[in-house]
C-alpha cells in the first residue's frame, strides 16, 4: 500500500510537471482494495484491471521501475511505451491489463477463467471494475457467463463512490452494487474496503470458492478516491470534508496502527519501511527519465505475430531513414537487454 | 508452405460443399489441437443456425462445442480473454450483423491487446460469421460488413469464394496467432467444389487466387461473386472476352502483387464485392492498384456492390440491390 501511494503521489508530481504525456487516473486511497485482493491470490493467479491501474498492477507484482518507465513512454516500460497508464499489462506476471474503456475488464476475467477451466489449471481471475462499470451491459454478461459456466472467476467492485463526476446513487437503482450479484444467483458481498483484511479475507473466501468449482463471487469494496478522476480534474461535484471523513479512516493509517497495537509492527520500523519506499519510487523516476525512447519504428512492431507487408512497408521505410533512426537505434543498443524475464511478478505457465 | 507444396496436397480432392468444407475445417483443427474449441450461440446442441457445425457437439462433447447465451459482447471478451491465457476459442458469431453488439470487444480489446501491450499478448481467436443477403433475412440478418473489419488495424479478415478456399482459409485462421475473422456468405453454402483432403492443406493468410485466366480484363471478385464472375466469363468467352477472375480470398492481408500482375497484363479492373460501395473494400483494391499500375491502366476501373441501401426483404426489392453476375458482366461490357 505505501508503494502505491508513493508511485501514484509522484506520479501525480511528475504529470503535474509535464514529464508525463496523456491521462493519469490515481488509485490514492483506494490501496486496500488491490492489495488486499491480491494478498488473497497465487502468483499466477490473473487479474484484468481498470484505467485506475497503477494500485492493481503494484500489488500484482509488478516492478515500479518498469510502470514508471511506460509512464514516461519509454522503450523500457511494461508496454515498450506503448501503451501507457492506461494499458500497464504483464501477462506472464497475469496481469492483463489495466483497461481505458469502463467495464471491460470482467469479459476479460471471465475469458482467463475460461482458460483455467478449459485446461483444468489451478488459478482463478479476478476483474476488477468500478461502481460506474456496474452500469455496463458488458459486466453483467461477463458475470451471466462465468456464473452459467461456473468458471473460476471473482468480480471485484471498487466503489469509490463516484462514477467520474456523477456519484454512485444517481447511477444505480440499488442500495449496495453487491444486490446485483442476485441476478447471476451468485454470492455478492459489501466489504469495508478501507480494511485490507477484510478485502482479503473476503477475496479468499471468493478464491476457495472458485477452486471448489462453485464459480463467481461479487465483492463489493467501498473505498475512496483522495484525488480526482483525473489528474486536472477539478471536482466541481464534492467539497473537502467529505474527502477528510475518508481520509480518517485511511486504509494505510489504521493498518499501520493495527499493527502497531498488536505488536507486529513498531514506528520506527514503519518510518524505514516509508524511507524504503520513498527511495525505490525516486529510483524508479530516475530510471524512467534516463531510460530511452523508442525508436519511430517500433511503432509497427508488434500488430500481429505475423506482420502483414501492408504494415512492413512502413516499417522498413522507418528503419532506413537516416535521420535519426540509427542513432537511437545505437543508443537503445546500450541498455539491452531490453527483454528482462526479472521484472515479471510471476511464472509464466 | 509453398506454392508447390500447396499443390501438391491439392492433388487429392473430394467434391463438398462449402458447409461440409468449413465443418471439416473445423473437425480437423478440434481433432489436431485440443487447444481448440467452438463456441458461439446455437453450435453445439442445435448444430448451428445454418447447420455448419452439425454433429460436431455429438463428436467432441460440451465442452468443446460450447453453446453460450445470446450475449454477444460477453461471449466475444471471454474469447478474447481466452485467447491471451493459453487456449484457441473458435467464436461463432451467427450473423456479421451481431457485431454490432459486440464491437466494443472486438476493437478495443481483441484488435488492440498485443499492440497495446508491447507484444506480450497472443490472440489466437478466430471468428466465423455470416454475411450477405439473398434469402428474404432483411436488414438486420443480411448484412456485409467485412469492410470494417478489414479497416480495422489489428484484425485480419478472410472471405472464402469456393469450398477449398472456405477449408483452407477456416484452418489457417484456427492455427493463425493472431484475431482472424472468417466471413462466410450464406448463399454459397450449398456450393460444391474439389477440395484437398490432406489435414494440413492450409490456405496462407495474404494469397489470391487466380481462378480463371484471361488477357482482357481482370475481375476481382470475392465470396458469392467469385462464382457468378466464372459464369459470367465463359459465357463472355463467347463474345470474344477473355476475363480473368482473381478471388483475393483474403481481404487483410491483401495480396496486391496477384491484383496488379494481372492488371498490367489486361488493362482493366472490375472489383466485385457484396459489401456497399462508398468508403469500402473496392475503394481500397482499387486504391492499391492505382499506387502500383496506374499507368498499365486502358479503361476507368468499374465497381460492382451493393448500393448503399440495407438490404431489404421483399425478394424483387433484394434482388435490385444485390450485386450479382449480370451487374459484372455489365461493369465488363461498359469497359472492353
Amino acid at each position: 500500500m505505501l508503494t502505491i501511494r508513493a508511485f501514484d503521489t509522484e506520479a501525480g508530481d511528475r504529470f503535474a510537471d509535464g514529464e508525463i504525456p496523456g491521462f493519469v487516473h490515481l488509485y490514492i486511497g483506494e490501496e486496500a482494495v488491490g492489495v488486499g485482493t491480491c494478498a488473497a491470490l497465487e502468483d499466477d493467479d490473473y487479474i484484468a484491471s481498470t484505467h485506475r491501474g497503477h494500485g492493481h498492477c503494484i500489488a500484482k507484482g509488478l516492478d515500479p521501475k518498469y510502470m514508471m518507465a511506460e509512464l514516461y513512454g519509454r522503450a523500457e516500460g511494461y508496454c515498450n511505451g506503448k501503451g501507457g497508464s492506461m494499458h500497464i499489462a504483464d501477462v506472464d506476471a497475469g496481469m492483463l491489463g489495466a483497461n481505458g474503456i469502463v467495464g471491460a475488464g470482467p469479459p476479460m476475467a471471465t475469458g482467463a477463467a475460461l482458460s483455467i477451466d478449459y485446461q483444468d489449471r489451478d488459478q482463478v481471475a479476478v476483474g476488477f471494475l468500478g461502481d460506474g462499470a456496474v452500469a455496463q451491459g458488458q459486466v453483467h454478461e461477463a458475470i451471466n457467463l462465468a456464473a452459467t459456466w461456473d468458471l473460476p472467476a471473482i468480480f471485484v467492485v471498487e466503489n469509490n463512490h463516484y462514477g467520474e463526476g456523477t456519484p454512485v446513487e444517481k447511477q444505480h437503482n440499488v442500495d449496495n452494487l453487491s444486490d446485483t450479484a442476485q441476478a447471476h444467483d451468485i454470492p455478492g458481498l459489501t466489504v469495508d474496503g478501507m480494511d485490507i483484511t477484510a478485502v482479503a479475507e473476503a477475496v479468499g473466501e471468493a478464491r476457495a470458492r472458485a477452486r471448489a468449482g462453485d464459480g463467481p463471487t461479487l465483492v463489493e469494496a467501498e473505498t475512496y478516491r483522495y484525488r480526482g478522476h483525473y489528474e486536472g480534474d477539478e471536482e466541481p461535484y464534492r467539497d473537502d470534508d467529505e474527502i477528510e471523513r475518508w481520509q480518517d479512516r485511511d486504509a494505510i493509517d489504521s493498518f499501520k496502527r493495527r499493527l502497531i497495537d498488536r505488536g507486529e509492527l513498531t514506528a520506527e520500523e514503519f518510518d524505514d519501511l516509508e524511507r524504503e519506499v520513498e527511495a525505490e519510487i525516486e529510483a524508479a523516476v530516475e530510471f524512467a527519465q534516463n531510460a530511452d525512447p523508442p525508436a519511430p519504428h517500433e511503432a509497427y512492431d508488434d500488430m500481429f505475430a505475423e506482420t502483414p507487408p501492408e504494415i512492413e512497408r512502413f516499417a522498413t521505410a522507418a528503419r532506413t531513414t537516416t535521420d535519426g533512426g540509427e542513432r537511437i537505434e545505437e543508443s537503445r543498443s546500450s541498455s539491452e537487454p531490453r527483454s528482462d524475464g526479472g521484472r515479471s511478478g510471476g511464472e509464466r505457465r | 508452405m509453398t506454392a508447390q507444396a500447396e499443390r501438391e496436397l491439392e492433388t487429392e480432392t473430394e467434391t463438398m460443399t462449402v458447409r461440409e468444407a468449413v465443418r471439416q475445417a473445423l473437425r480437423e483443427e478440434l481433432e489436431r489441437d485440443e487447444d481448440v474449441y467452438l463456441m458461439g450461440e446455437d453450435v453445439g446442441l442445435f448444430g448451428g443456425v445454418l447447420e455448419v457445425t452439425s454433429g460436431l457437439y455429438d463428436e467432441f462433447g460440451a465442452e468443446r462445442v460450447r453453446d453460450t447465451p445470446i450475449s454477444e459482447a460477453g461471449f466475444m471478451g471471454a474469447a478474447t480473454g481466452a485467447a491471451a491465457t493459453g487456449t484457441r476459442p473458435v467464436v461463432e458469431l451467427m450473423f456479421s450483423d451481431f457485431a454490432g453488439v459486440s464491437m466494443e470487444q472486438i476493437m478495443n480489446q481483441m484488435a488492440k491487446m498485443r499492440y497495446m501491450f508491447g507484444g506480450k499478448a497472443e490472440m489466437p481467436v478466430t471468428v466465423r460469421t455470416t454475411e450477405g443477403g439473398g434469402m428474404g433475412a432483411a436488414s438486420q440478418h443480411s448484412g456485409t460488413i467485412h469492410t470494417w473489419i478489414a479497416h480495422f488495424p489489428g484484425l485480419k479478415a478472410v472471405a472464402p469464394g469456393t469450398a477449398a478456399s472456405a477449408k483452407g482459409l477456416t484452418k489457417a485462421a484456427i492455427r493463425s496467432n493472431d484475431p482472424v475473422f472468417v466471413f462466410e456468405n450464406k448463399m454459397i453454402y450449398e456450393q460444391e467444389g474439389a477440395v484437398p483432403t490432406d489435414e494440413e492443406f492450409t490456405i496462407p493468410l495474404g494469397e489470391a487466387a487466380v481462378e480463371r485466366e484471361g488477357e482482357d480484363v481482370t475481375v476481382v471478385a470475392t465470396q458469392r461473386l467469385v462464382g457468378e464472375s466464372l459464369q459470367t466469363a465463359e459465357s463472355l468467352a463467347e463474345t470474344g472476352v477473355e476475363a480473368e477472375v482473381i478471388d483475393p480470398r483474403s481481404l487483410y492481408p491483401l495480396d496486391t502483387e496477384t491484383i496488379v500482375e494481372s492488371v498490367r497484363k489486361t488493362g482493366r479492373l472490375i472489383v466485385a464485392d457484396e459489401s456497399p460501395l462508398s468508403y469500402g473494400t473496392h475503394a481500397e483494391i482499387i486504391a492499391r492498384v492505382q499506387e502500383e499500375a496506374f499507368f498499365s491502366l486502358d479503361a476507368p476501373i468499374q465497381r460492382v456492390g451493393t448500393p448503399d441501401t440495407h438490404m431489404p426483404f421483399s425478394t424483387p426489392l433484394e434482388q435490385e440491390v444485390l450485386p450479382d453476375g449480370d451487374d459484372v458482366r455489365e461493369a465488363i461490357e461498359r469497359v472492353t
